[in-house]
């Protein structure tokens, strides 16, 4: 399973994940390279959430082999994820409302000083983070509850840039965004896949998955259609291969 | 237009002020309503209700409510309820009761009233205590069920355990040591109180600056300095005006005269002596620091509100929240017997039907002082106000002779108007949460 001699950055072999009886994931394998984005495709339901959220530790796979760099690992919590360099940017966010942004973003890997959380220095480093990501946001001394869909979407994007992933999970990420927001989240795609980050991107919109993604995956009833590289193919390719469940005739052979 | 600007300005700069000197409004709230609860009485009441002796009275009577409020803000931030705090309590009582009187004294051979008799009881009855909340923590983190049926199965458990433990009987308690944490017989008198309320005003201000020489060092906007000086006069001055209310009290002449007797002592002709802080209200006021300093300032705190706010986030960030809530419960136990020791103590017994009903004051009092059933929102120095408040309006209804079910009348309609104007105030600002 190696491309020019390269070992995968991760690699998810033969996962199947059920409750009470209805496979969500059948028998599914996919991998992800350094600097490589990978868009994840398929109905609603059928089973890429479900899959990506056995790499990030909120599910265990039934069956199946995680492998990260080669080596097989254990993922049985979100802890396990982190400790792997795995971020994820959940679709709804995953942020405690009541809290604010610094606070957010160092959830679970608090900053401590003398044993005691040192907000002071978790918000200036906030800001150093947000200026980058975000240079119009301000509102660090709020709950998260008080921003809007946009600011909430760069405080969960920021704390899974802010610890140095290797591998980030992208659930949708831009589905409550503006055109402009849009094209930030875009933007900061290319720079982290040019950083060398493997991105796995879950996306309904098909010309997003054209322009930011080199390989797509397609996924119907919990099973793999099949794994494309996106410059082989057109859209009417890969919307067939939703709908219909079938690869393309010319890759089909 | 001239007219508009006229009418909006006065708000706009009482508005600031408030801004300014970065203040809690629901805080500021609740301190007017104890204040015009303070008022009213003490009109009432001909100036009896603010005198040295309620004052000290009201303090010890609300310390075993507030002790435990204090881990109810914790439980209830944490979306759960505790329904057996009350019978915890009379749990812990029990078994202080027993081990002091008769388990350790008949195991160990040695007298009742021995220290060592008496410390162990608190570490036997500290240990059942925080045993018994941790059960129940795990009954409801690890297997999933509702705090509301584990916590109103352990009000009936608990409660009769605590009935077979004592055979239904009361236990008098006469160490004096023991007794020392109940109030009126354990006070610190007037020097010392001064001591500590100095100490303790030093270390507010030392704080004040240390969280705006912190601040400064990131380079963050501070407030400025007649702002900081304004918080730190207001705070200084209220501790120091309660020590030495307090150290206004005087013992009476009879029991300094059966005190110097125990002594072997005659009563020196004309001497005379304080209370000052009680050794209880001190021990509240080291609880209410610490569960701040851990609300506020520790992992444990953070995450106890992460939960609250969103399980799922706090879950996905990779917090242990099954372990969360036994450590949660586990607290929330051990203020149980912290608060029975104190209860037994200022009772001078054990009796069956201790702390009856004191889990719906403890949550009233979290409620009250701001808590949210919701979860996620809740200070520790509200749900101490909040048994303040309660208990004041008991007193204070109590000296002006309302009858005791019309006390309890008025009380409950207060924890309702509390949460009401609460919900009105947030609709106001737009507050959804």
């Amino acid at each position: 399973m190696t491309r020019n001699g390269q070992t995968p950055l991760v690699e998810m072999r033969d996962i199947s994940i059920s409750f009470g009886g209805i496979k969500a994931v059948d028998h599914v394998s996919i991998d992800l390279y350094p600097g490589e984005v990978v868009g994840l495709l398929g109905h609603n339901g059928a089973g890429k959430s479900t899959l990506i959220k056995c790499l990030s530790g909120a599910y265990q796979a039934d069956a199946g082999q995680i492998l990260i760099n080669g080596q097989p690992v254990e993922i049985a919590n979100p802890r396990d994820a982190r400790s792997q360099n795995i971020e994820t940017i959940y679709q709804t966010l995953a942020l405690a409302d009541n809290l604010d942004a610094a606070s957010n973003l160092f959830l679970g890997r608090e900053i401590l000083s003398r044993g005691l959380v040192d907000d002071a220095r978790m918000e200036a480093e906030t800001r150093k983070i947000m200026g980058r990501l975000n240079p119009n946001f301000r509102k660090f001394n709020v709950p998260v509850s008080a921003l809007s869909g946009g600011q909430r979407q760069s405080v969960a994007i920021a704390r899974a840039v802010y610890f140095n992933a290797k591998i980030l999970i992208m659930d949708e990420p831009t589905a409550a965004l503006g055109p402009h927001e849009t094209q930030m989240v875009a933007e900061l795609i290319q720079e982290l896949k040019a950083q060398g980050l493997g991105i796995f991107l879950i996306e309904h919109d098909i010309h997003s998955v054209m322009k930011l993604c080199d390989r797509a995956s397609v996924m119907k009833n919990g099973q793999l259609v099949g794994t494309v590289k996106v410059d082989e193919v057109t859209d009417d390719d890969i919307l067939g291969m939703i709908i219909l469940g079938k690869k393309p005739a010319h890759l089909a052979a | 237009m001239t007219d508009h600007g006229h009418t909006a300005q006065p708000t706009a700069s009482k508005r600031s002020i408030i801004d300014t000197l970065e203040l809690d409004v629901r805080l500021l709230g609740m301190l007017f309503a104890f204040a015009a609860v303070a008022i009213v009485f003490t009109i009432w009441t001909g100036g009896t209700f603010v005198g040295p002796r309620n004052v000290f009275n009201i303090a010890v009577q609300t310390v075993p409510v507030a002790i435990m409020a204090c881990g109810m803000v914790f439980v209830i931030v944490a979306r759960h309820i505790d329904l057996s705090v009350g019978s915890m309590l009379a749990m812990c009582s029990a078994v202080m009761a027993m081990s002091q009187t008769q388990w350790l004294p008949a195991v160990l051979g040695l007298q009742y009233g021995n220290p060592v008799v008496l410390v162990l009881t608190i570490v036997i009855g500290f240990a059942a205590g925080t045993a018994m909340g941790a059960a129940t923590g795990w009954l409801v983190g690890y297997q999933r069920i509702p705090s509301f049926i584990v916590t109103l199965g352990g009000l009936f458990v608990w409660r009769n355990v605590n009935w077979f433990t004592t055979n239904g009987q009361s236990v008098s308690l006469t160490d004096p040591t023991l007794l020392m944490f109940g109030g009126t017989e354990g006070v610190l008198g007037a020097g010392a109180s001064w001591a500590v309320g100095l100490i303790a005003a030093g270390i507010a201000v030392w704080a004040i600056l240390a969280a705006r020489r912190t601040k400064k060092s990131h380079g963050f906007i501070v407030k400025p300095i007649w702002a900081e000086g304004v918080m730190m006069a207001l705070i200084v001055g209220a501790i120091l005006a309660f020590v030495g209310w307090l150290s206004r009290y005087p013992i009476p002449a009879a029991k300094l005269k059966r005190l110097f007797e125990a002594k072997g002592e005659v009563l020196p002709e004309g001497y005379s002596a304080m209370h000052g802080l009680p050794i209880s209200v001190l021990i509240l006021i080291l609880v209410v620091v610490a569960m701040t300093l851990v609300a506020r300032k520790t992992r444990l705190g953070r995450y106890i509100f992460a939960t609250g706010g969103n399980p799922d986030a706090a879950e996905l960030s990779g917090i242990n929240t099954r372990l969360l809530t036994v450590k949660i419960f586990a607290l929330m136990g051990f203020l149980c017997a912290l608060a029975a020791l104190i209860a037994q103590a200022r009772l001078q017994s054990h009796g069956n039907d201790i702390g009856m009903l004191e889990e719906l004051r403890v949550i009233a009092a979290a409620v009250i002082g701001g808590t949210a059933l919701a979860g996620g929102v809740g200070t520790i120095y509200g749900a101490v106000l909040g048994a303040l408040i309660m208990q004041s309006l008991q007193s204070g209804m109590a000296m002006v002779g309302v009858d005791t079910p019309f006390q309890n009348i008025v009380v409950g309609l207060v924890l309702i108007v509390a949460v009401w104007v609460d919900i009105l105030y947030r609709k106001r600002m737009g507050i959804t949460k």
